[in-house]
C-alpha cells in the first residue's frame, strides 16, 4: 500500500507562479483523472512532482509513504517509485532502447537484471505494446512516430513497475488503434491493484479505455473540482468554460 | 573572426622542405594563433635540443615490409613536402626514417602496429618521420600508437596507391606533460580509399595536422576524429583537404569532448575545391561538447570552392553543453545523474567508435573515454 500525497503545492518557472496550492492525495489501487484546459498547469504539475530543474517549488510538500519527495534529486525520486510518462520523451542520441532500458531497470532495483529474464522481459513488454523488436538496438526515442514514443513510455512503465504512476497527457496523439494498445499497457499495469495511477489529459477519450475513480478539474494552477468518474461526462458536454472564468 | 575571409588557397601556400623558409612564428599568424607557443618546448624556433628519444617498433603484418632507412631514401618527402615550421624541423633532424610497404595487390591479414613509445618529456625533443606506400589494389590496416612521456615533432606520408584502400588508426595517448606536433599527409591515387581514424586523448599539446591530397580521380577520404580534454591540455587538429583532381571524395567528422578548468580543443577544417576539381563531394563537421566550465573549443570550418561543378559541398560545426533534457529524462528513470552523464556521452561518441574496425583499439578507446568520465 503506496500513498503520494500532494500538500498545498506551489510552483513557479522564473518569477511566474503556475501552480496555487494544489491538494492531491492518492492510494494505490487508485487511478485519478486530473482534466483541464491548456496552460492550466497540469503539465507544471507532473514535471514538478518529478523535480524537472526548470520548476521551483516556492511552497508546500510532496510525500511518498511519508517521505520526502522535495528533497530527492530526479534519480532518487524514480527509484523511491515515482514514474513519470512524459508528453514529449526525450530523443538520446547513441542511446540504444536496450541500453537505456537495462541501465533504468538496473538503477530502480538496485542489481542488474539477470540478462536473459531482462531479454524475455522485454521482448514480451514490447510484443504486448506492439512494438517492433528492432527498436531495441534504435537509439532512444530518435526518429520515433509520436505514437511509438507514447508506447516505449509505457513499455518504461511496465518495466519499472513504479508505486505512483504520472501519465503527462499520454492519449495526446495517438490514433484510435495506439490509443487502444497504450490504454491496455496502463490497465496492465494497474490490475496489480498495489499501483496508484495520476492519469493528465486534456480530453475524456482515453477515460473510455482506462477508467478513473477519481477526476480532478485543474484551473488556474490548482484543482477547482473534484468528483467520480461522471465529472468527466460532464466535461465532455459542458467543456471547461466555466472553469477557466471562474478562476480567471 | 578574420579567417573566415581569408581564402584556403593561401593559408597553405607555403611549403619548403628547408626551415629557414619558415619564419620563427610569433603566435600572430593565422596558422599559429590558437597554438600556445611557450609550451611547444621549443620545436617551433630552433631551441629544442635533439636529445630526446621516442623509440619505434613495429608488428607488421606478414604481407607487409617494414625497412629503417636514412634520410637519403628517395621515397622520403615523395609526396609531402613540410608546410610550416615545425614540420620543416622535423624533416630536417629525423635521423632515421620507417618505411612501411604493403605490396601490389597484397591484402594484408592483420592490422600492422607501429608503436611509437616516448621515454620522457626532460630529456629534449626527438623528430621522426614514416612513410607508409600501399601499391596498387593492395589493402592494409595500421596503427601509429603514440605512448609515454615526448617532446616530438614527425611527419607521417600515405601514400595509397591506385585502387588500393588503408585504414589508419592513429591514437595520442600520451603521458601527462608530453608535447607531439604531426602532419599527416595522404595521398590519393586513381580509386584509392582512405580511412583515417584519429583518437587524442594524452598529453600537454598535442597540434596533429591530417592533410589529403589527390592525384586521380575517384580518391575517397574518411577523415574521422575522437578527442577528449582534460583540464591544462591543448589539443589540437587541423585538417586540410585539397581537391584538385575530379570526381573524388572526403568526409571529416572530428568530434570532442572537454572537462575541467583550461582544457583548450582547437578544430580547423580547410577544404578547397580547386577549379579542376570538377564533381568533388565533401563534408566537414566538428562538435564539441563542453562537460564542465572553464573548458574552451574554438572550430573553424573553412570551405573554398573554385568551380560550379561540385556533386556536394557542406561543413557544420557546434559546440554546446549537455543536454538538460537528456541528463532529466534518464534521471527519471532513476538513473543517478553520473550514470546519465557516462551514457550521454557515451551515446555522443557512438556512432564514430563503430567505425573503429581494430576491435583491441576501440574497446581501448571506450575504457579510455570511461577513464575520463570518472575522472
Amino acid at each position: 500500500m503506496s500513498t503520494l500525497e500532494i500538500r498545498d503545492l506551489h510552483v513557479a518557472v522564473g518569477d511566474k507562479e503556475i501552480l496555487r496550492g494544489v491538494n492531491l492525495t492518492i492510494n494505490s489501487g487508485e487511478t485519478h483523472a486530473i482534466m483541464g484546459p491548456n496552460g492550466s498547469g497540469k503539465s507544471t504539475l507532473a514535471y514538478a512532482i518529478a523535480g524537472h530543474p526548470k520548476y521551483t517549488v516556492t511552497s508546500g510538500s510532496v510525500l511518498l509513504d511519508g517521505e520526502d519527495m522535495l528533497a530527492m534529486s530526479v534519480d532518487e525520486r524514480a527509484r523511491a517509485g515515482l514514474f513519470l510518462a512524459m508528453q514529449y520523451p526525450v530523443e538520446v542520441p547513441g542511446v540504444s532502447v536496450s541500453n537505456f532500458l537495462r541501465s533504468a531497470v538496473t538503477a530502480v532495483r538496485g542489481e542488474a537484471p539477470k540478462l536473459r529474464e531482462f531479454a524475455k522481459d522485454l521482448k514480451n513488454g514490447m510484443d504486448a505494446l506492439s512494438i517492433d523488436s528492432a527498436f531495441a538496438q534504435r537509439n532512444t526515442n530518435e526518429g520515433f512516430s509520436g505514437g511509438e514514443k507514447k508506447r516505449h513510455e509505457i513499455l518504461q512503465l511496465e518495466l519499472l513497475k513504479p508505486k505512483i504512476a504520472v501519465l503527462d497527457e499520454t492519449d495526446s496523439g495517438l490514433d484510435v488503434d495506439a490509443l487502444r494498445v497504450v490504454s491496455e499497457g496502463i490497465n496492465r499495469f494497474r490490475a496489480s491493484g498495489d499501483t496508484g495511477v495520476l492519469l493528465i489529459t486534456h480530453y475524456t477519450r482515453i477515460l473510455r479505455y482506462v477508467q478513473p475513480d477519481f477526476v480532478h478539474v485543474f484551473a488556474g494552477g490548482r484543482v477547482v473540482e473534484e468528483g467520480g468518474p461522471e465529472l468527466a461526462d460532464k466535461l465532455e458536454d459542458e467543456g471547461y468554460e466555466s472553469y477557466v472564468k471562474a478562476s480567471a | 573572426m578574420g579567417l573566415e575571409t581569408m581564402p584556403v588557397s593561401k593559408l597553405h601556400a607555403e611549403s619548403s622542405y628547408d626551415v629557414a623558409d619558415f619564419a620563427v612564428p610569433t603566435g600572430r599568424e593565422e596558422e599559429w594563433r590558437f597554438t600556445p607557443l611557450s609550451r611547444l618546448k621549443g620545436l617551433h624556433d630552433g631551441t629544442a635540443a635533439p636529445t630526446g628519444n621516442v623509440v619505434i617498433d613495429v608488428d607488421a603484418a606478414p604481407e607487409v615490409t617494414v625497412e629503417t632507412v636514412g634520410r637519403d631514401d628517395a621515397r622520403i618527402g615523395a609526396s609531402y613536402v613540410p608546410s610550416d615550421r615545425v614540420s620543416a624541423q622535423a624533416y630536417a633532424s629525423f635521423e632515421k626514417a620507417t618505411v612501411i610497404t604493403v605490396p601490389r595487390e597484397a591484402v594484408a591479414s592483420r592490422p600492422t602496429v607501429v608503436n611509437l613509445r616516448g621515454l620522457g618529456v626532460g630529456h629534449g625533443a626527438a623528430f621522426g618521420h614514416i612513410v607508409v606506400r600501399v601499391e596498387p589494389m593492395a589493402q592494409a590496416v595500421l596503427v601509429l600508437d603514440h605512448t609515454g612521456g615526448a617532446v616530438y615533432a614527425d611527419n607521417v606520408e600515405f601514400v595509397v596507391g591506385e585502387g588500393a584502400t588503408l585504414k589508419v588508426v592513429s591514437l595520442q595517448d600520451w603521458a601527462d606533460g608530453a608535447v607531439h606536433v604531426s602532419h599527416h599527409h595522404a595521398q590519393l591515387g586513381k580509386d584509392a580509399t582512405f580511412r583515417s581514424f584519429v583518437v587524442t586523448l594524452g598529453g600537454d599539446l598535442v597540434r596533429l595536422s591530417p592533410s589529403v591530397s589527390y592525384t586521380a580521380p575517384g580518391g575517397d577520404a574518411d577523415l574521422t576524429g575522437l578527442y577528449f580534454v582534460d583540464a591544462g591540455q591543448h589539443l589540437e587538429h587541423r585538417l586540410w583537404v585539397d581537391h584538385g583532381v575530379p570526381n573524388c571524395r572526403s568526409n571529416v567528422t572530428y568530434k570532442g569532448a572537454l572537462q575541467g578548468d583550461g582544457a583548450h580543443a582547437v578544430w580547423i577544417g580547410d577544404v578547397i575545391i580547386r577549379a579542376e576539381a570538377e564533381g568533388t563531394d565533401t563534408y566537414e563537421l566538428n562538435r564539441n561538447l563542453l562537460l564542465t566550465d572553464g573548458a574552451r573549443a574554438d572550430s573553424v570550418p573553412n570551405l573554398e570552392i573554385l568551380t560550379g561543378e561540385v556533386a556536394g559541398a557542406g561543413h557544420a560545426s557546434a559546440s554546446g553543453r549537455l543536454d538538460d533534457e537528456h541528463i532529466f529524462y534518464l534521471q527519471a528513470r532513476g538513473i543517478p545523474y553520473d550514470e546519465a552523464r557516462r551514457l550521454v556521452v557515451h551515446g555522443y561518441f557512438a556512432q564514430l567508435l563503430e567505425k573503429i574496425e581494430v576491435e583491441e583499439i576501440r574497446e581501448r578507446v571506450l575504457s579510455a573515454v570511461e577513464a575520463e568520465l570518472a575522472r
